[in-house]
């Protein structure tokens, strides 16, 4: 929307290098009343490493767009790469983990089977799959309740628990939707900082949608600001602090000026349905 | 605190006991004076005596059917005819037979359904015409059809049992199958876990509450499968056989007495699936 705003197809790096290549992307539902423009002409590249967020009101396609990365949804036109494969071969090939809005841990299942879960599907050796719940429970602070049902634990530590799940297999690519939209602010923080260490260590490229502006310029190496009807991208905001930031940058001008174009951006995007 | 909790729990019930007693015993008198053998005259006092010790009254007495139990099970010997053990170990056996089948068959034709349009769309409605038919018509064709072809004793009287239990299995575990909510399920599909995969791992675990709550259902009509299936065999064991011989003689009382017995059979099934519910779910880490 100004002169900030990354061009597609502009940025440097090989095409080797990048994890997400989006083109022309569209996806529309036919519904009763019409057809509904749940995303619409979206161009974006992702490169390894990055930390992009994806943040916009309800009905802006940003949990569609992550759907349709991960092959839970298919697109009606243009051009999507996860890999350089298609998204179903990405998803054939295991290539990333997917964090759901709610911890989807399975009920009948301790927090040490939630996270070897895929590692069963995987057919990984027990010993293997014991040693890498402990590893990844260990990783999101969750050590000492491998035993424990996932009604004995706080909501917080749940989506840890799916976030060890997610991370059990080691995918370079990890898909978050909403992941810490249930929870309060406090347990919300931690939980940013704790994600914003576990990818600076793993060096892992992370797609993260959001409703929450702090979130996003505090977690992001680029922000994707998003509109509805039809779901488009409006701006794409890099956001260049070091990537050991802690949360004190959240008071500083530079922080609130990425904050400030974020809203400016979401702000925007909701003139046109008034 | 306990003490009032229990008498919380013990007293409607024991409520409900006591009228339903009273009631029978005073209806003993107006149900069983008519009869040829009832003596004349007397009190009042000595008419309801008379009515609650009749040999073969139209309504007998609670205490007569509670007596005609204990000489039917304790006082006899297990090996007679006269032995309501002997009868209901002939009744439960082809009961659990059929309950073990119609399970099998109700789970089966399930996960076919759940993974199958063309299964859905072809057998459901089947599926429900089978249970339109009257079970009392169909029992005698399949005890004689398969007599006729040498096949008696257990396996027919099963083959109902499972006809009818299968039904409410299937029934539950269609939905239970199909209960895991989307995310659940888009979880699998993350994974590209195959069909057997998310059967297993996701939609057989979170059917098994739904499949109880079916078992219930079906051990209590697969007992019903299992009398009425001794019906036709001219009554020569079993809880159905005694059934049928005590209305010929009018031996009203081993009637009662069978059926208390049926009764108690059936509470005793469904208790032991409540049992594997409750040990499955502690198993499984549900919330207690």
């Amino acid at each position: 929307m100004d002169e900030g705003m990354t061009i597609p197809g502009e940025t440097v790096s090989t095409k080797a290098a990048r994890v997400v290549d989006i083109a022309g992307l569209s996806l529309v539902f036919e519904t009763g009343d019409g057809p509904v423009h749940a995303l619409s002409n979206v161009d974006l590249a992702v490169e390894a490493g990055e930390f992009v967020s994806f943040i916009g009101p309800s009905g802006c396609g940003k949990t569609t767009l992550l759907r349709v990365i991960a092959d839970l949804e298919q697109p009606t036109g243009g051009h999507l790469a996860v890999n350089g494969m298609s998204a179903e071969q990405a998803r054939r090939a295991r290539q990333y983990g997917y964090v759901f809005q709610a911890p989807a841990l399975y009920p009948w299942r301790t927090i040490a089977r939630n996270v070897t879960l895929p590692l069963e599907v995987f057919r990984l050796p027990k010993a293997e799959r014991e040693e890498r719940a402990r590893r990844y429970l260990d990783l999101v602070g969750l050590k000492d309740f491998a035993g424990k049902y996932p009604w004995q634990l706080s909501g917080g530590m749940q989506q840890r628990a799916s976030i060890a799940r997610a991370l059990s297999f080691e995918p370079k690519l990890l898909l978050m939707d909403e992941p810490f939209g249930a929870l309060d602010e406090i347990v919300r923080d931690n939980l940013n900082l704790q994600l914003l260490r576990l990818w600076d260590r793993t060096q892992k490229t992370v797609l993260f949608v959001t409703h929450s502006i702090p979130e996003a310029v505090f977690l992001s190496t680029r922000i994707v600001v998003m509109s509805p009807r039809p779901g488009r991208i409006i701006d794409v905001i890099a956001c260049d602090f070091p990537r050991d930031r802690t949360l004190d940058i959240r008071e500083t001008p530079e922080f609130l000026k990425v904050a400030h174009r974020v809203r400016e951006g979401l702000r925007a995007g909701h003139s046109y349905d008034e | 605190m306990t003490n009032d909790g229990r008498l919380v729990r013990i007293l409607p019930v024991a409520t409900v006991l006591a009228v339903l007693l009273a009631l029978w015993y005073g209806a003993a008198l107006p149900m069983n004076s008519g009869l040829p053998s009832f003596p004349q005259g007397g009190t009042l006092s000595e008419r309801f005596l008379a009515a609650w010790a009749l040999e073969r009254p139209v309504l007998p007495a609670p205490h007569q059917i509670v007596a005609a139990l204990w000489t039917a099970t304790i006082e006899t010997p297990v090996s007679s005819p006269r032995s309501l053990v002997f009868h209901g170990t002939i009744t439960v056996s082809s009961t659990l037979l059929g309950f073990a089948l119609g399970a099998v068959l109700g789970i089966a034709l399930a996960i076919g359904i759940v993974h199958s349009r063309v299964l859905a769309a072809s057998l459901v409605p089947w599926l429900v015409a089978s249970q339109t038919i009257p079970i009392l018509a169909i029992a005698p064709i399949v005890v004689v059809a398969l007599g006729a072809v040498g096949v008696t004793g257990l396996v027919p009287k099963a083959l109902i049992s499972m006809y009818l239990s299968f039904f409410p299995v299937a029934i539950g575990m269609v939905k239970g199958l199909t209960s895991p909510e989307p995310m659940l399920l888009d979880l699998m599909r993350t994974y590209s876990a195959g069909r057997l995969q998310t059967l297993l791992r996701l939609r057989l675990p979170a059917a098994l509450p739904y499949l109880f709550a079916s078992l219930k259902v079906a051990v209590a009509i697969s007992l019903v499968g299992a009398i009425v299936g001794e019906l036709p065999t001219g009554g020569s064991a079993g809880i159905g056989a005694r059934l049928l011989s005590g209305s010929y003689y009018g031996q009203t009382i081993q009637i009662w007495a069978a059926l208390f017995a049926a009764a108690i059979i059936a509470a005793i099934l469904v208790q032991c699936v409540a049992l594997s519910e409750r040990l499955t779910a502690r198993a499984m880490g549900a919330r207690p």
